[in-house]
């Protein structure tokens, strides 16, 4: 049976899962112990606890498990990584090569340490969304502390080559960072074959609560120290104080090897769901999809549907949960700066939709989700002057627009 | 967000969708806006020449539901008013109506704006002046 509302904006958050919040009950209930706590058995068994998640999270990344440090989450975990080596490291040098395509909690964070003396170069990606690793290279400089490129990207899902791009940073000397909020526990990751020194990630992208996270920081070739920006207790090896959030970090650990061990299976229904729906969606006439399609994470489309405005679109899909780049949707009213810096017209980011699959979506949601956006489609067009110019072969371009 | 539930009815049943034969002197066509800026309102009105009264008006817009709730309601408005009435519709009336948040009231703005453009462009195909914003 069908339930209406369907949830496809699992890139925003994913919903919790249930074996996720059995693991979690016991810690919000009976063993409420502080994890700092040595002198009673209440502290010891949420040590033991946490100590516990710490090796299933490290499993999944191929990491030690000594090198997870526990945040609140992704944009914590960015913060610390980027702001906690330009401090460690600033006798090394204050340049930060970074994508004008990263999520704002690495772009804000950039901004806030250029204030700071740092230096950043925010490079562009193609219109595939792709870092073209010349441009990389070219931007390496002997002061190069950091390279911070996301994983995968949380608009249009484009997987960066992060083996490659991991390379070029070490061989100049600099220590390579990766927002990997969207593809930890989507698709493989491997901190020691990938090459990454610093790494952010997050429980509510991967079915498990919000307002916890993790950084990755290696602790051999080389031995990374980030300078914490939270001071207080010494937890976490000295790099972030704050008394562990036990429950949220059980829920990160059993999240984590949830997906490790049903990544394959999983991944196998969600892209079959994903390219069905986006195979039909791409029928529609002047639809196109944004961002690289094959380098990409396998539970994200994003497709614009030219001469329909985004908003008034979800607004047609009323029982669709989904997110647009419209920028009628953010409080800036700017559309998605990830889809202009692919070189799209303002025009195209307006229209766009991201769809964001889950492995709780079932064939029915995706059926539903057809059938409404190519109604909701055709509806629109009936009704927008734009696509009626476009029938008559008028050339958009060729318009005076009152800009407002 | 939610929206109103008289945003919703013009959405979901938009009043006079269509297109007026723009050569027509006694049609006024407005087109305000700009896709870039993701909101695209065309509004016409058909006028009957010895009386000055608005016979018919059609609408068709690029843009969020509160930019088509809009237009649609712009519409129901101009039907059998006088051009020199109509010239008086303001925004906030608009706002007011359809219970539009501030972050939509650009969209009742430019409805405002599509309805003088319109009726400034039926004065000048009849030889009278386009009247200034005020
Ligand atoms: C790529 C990326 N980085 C960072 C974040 C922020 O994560 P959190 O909500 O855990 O702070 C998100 C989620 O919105 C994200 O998608």
């Amino acid at each position: 049976m069908l339930n209406l509302p369907i949830y496809l904006d699992n890139n925003a958050t994913t919903p919790l899962d249930p074996r996720v919040l059995e693991a979690m009950m016991p810690y919000l209930t009976n063993n409420f112990g502080n994890a700092a706590s040595r002198s009673h058995s209440f502290g010891w068994a949420a040590e033991e606890a946490v100590d516990y998640a710490r090796e299933q999270i490290a499993n999944l990344i191929g990491a030690n498990p000594k090198e997870i440090i526990f945040t609140s989450g992704a944009t914590e975990s960015d913060n610390l990584a980027l702001k906690g080596v330009f401090e460690m490291y600033a006798q090394k040098g204050k340049h930060i090569i970074t994508l004008n395509t990263e999520h704002k909690a690495v772009l804000d964070a950039c901004k806030h340490l250029e204030k700071l003396g740092a230096e950043v170069t925010y490079l562009s990606v193609g219109e595939d969304g792709l870092l073209n690793l010349a441009d990389l290279e070219a931007a390496m400089r002997p002061d190069t502390i950091l390279v911070s490129v996301m994983y995968g990207n949380n608009e249009i899902g484009v997987i960066q080559p992060i083996r490659e791009i991991s390379a070029i940073a070490h061989k100049y000397g600099a220590l390579f960072m990766t927002d990997a909020t969207q593809a930890v526990g989507k698709i493989p990751v491997d901190v020691n074959a990938d090459g990454i020194d610093l790494m952010a990630f997050s429980a509510h992208k991967m079915y498990g609560p919000k307002g916890v996270g993790a950084l990755y920081v290696r602790r051999k070739n080389p031995r990374v120290k980030v300078t914490a920006q939270m001071d207080g207790g010494g937890h976490e090896r000295g790099m972030r104080s704050g008394t562990l959030n036990v429950p949220g970090i059980v829920g990160l650990g059993k999240a984590c090897e949830i997906c490790q061990q049903d990544m394959e299976a999983d991944t196998k229904r969600i892209v079959a769901m994903r390219d069905r729906l986006e195979t039909e969606l791409l029928k529609i006439e002047e639809a196109y999809l944004n961002g690289s399609k094959e380098h990409r994470l396998p539970h994200v489309a994003n497709i614009s549907f030219k001469y329909v405005e985004g908003e008034g679109l979800m607004m047609g899909v009323k029982d669709l949960a989904v997110s647009s780049g419209s920028a009628c949707t953010s409080a800036s009213l700017e559309p998605s700066y990830v889809l202009k810096n692919l070189g799209l017209d303002d025009e195209l980011a307006h229209s766009s939709l991201r769809f964001g699959l889950s492995r709780f979506t079932k064939d029915e949601e995706i059926d539903y989700a057809i059938e409404h956006v190519k109604e909701a489609v055709h509806k629109l067009r009936e009704m927008s002057p734009l696509w009626e110019m476009f029938k008559e072969g008028i050339d958009l371009k060729t318009i005076e627009w009152s800009e407002h | 967000m939610a929206y109103s539930e008289k945003v919703i009815d013009h959405y979901s049943n938009p009043r006079n969708i269509g297109t007026l034969d723009k050569s027509s002197n006694a049609v006024g066509t407005g087109l305000v806006g700009a896709p870039e800026c993701g909101d695209v309102m065309r509004l016409q009105i058909e006028v009957d020449d010895a009386t000055g009264t608005i016979r018919d008006a059609k609408f068709k817009t690029f843009g969020c539901g509160s930019a088509i709730a809009s237009s649609s309601l712009a519409t129901e408005w101009l039907k059998g008013k006088t051009i020199d009435d109509a010239m008086n519709i303001d925004n906030m009336d608009i706002v007011e109506e359809l219970a539009l948040p501030p972050v939509k009231i650009h969209c009742s703005v430019l409805a405002e704006d599509a309805i003088k453009a319109a009726i400034n462009d039926y004065r000048v195909k009849n030889g009278l002046p386009a009247i200034e914003k005020i």
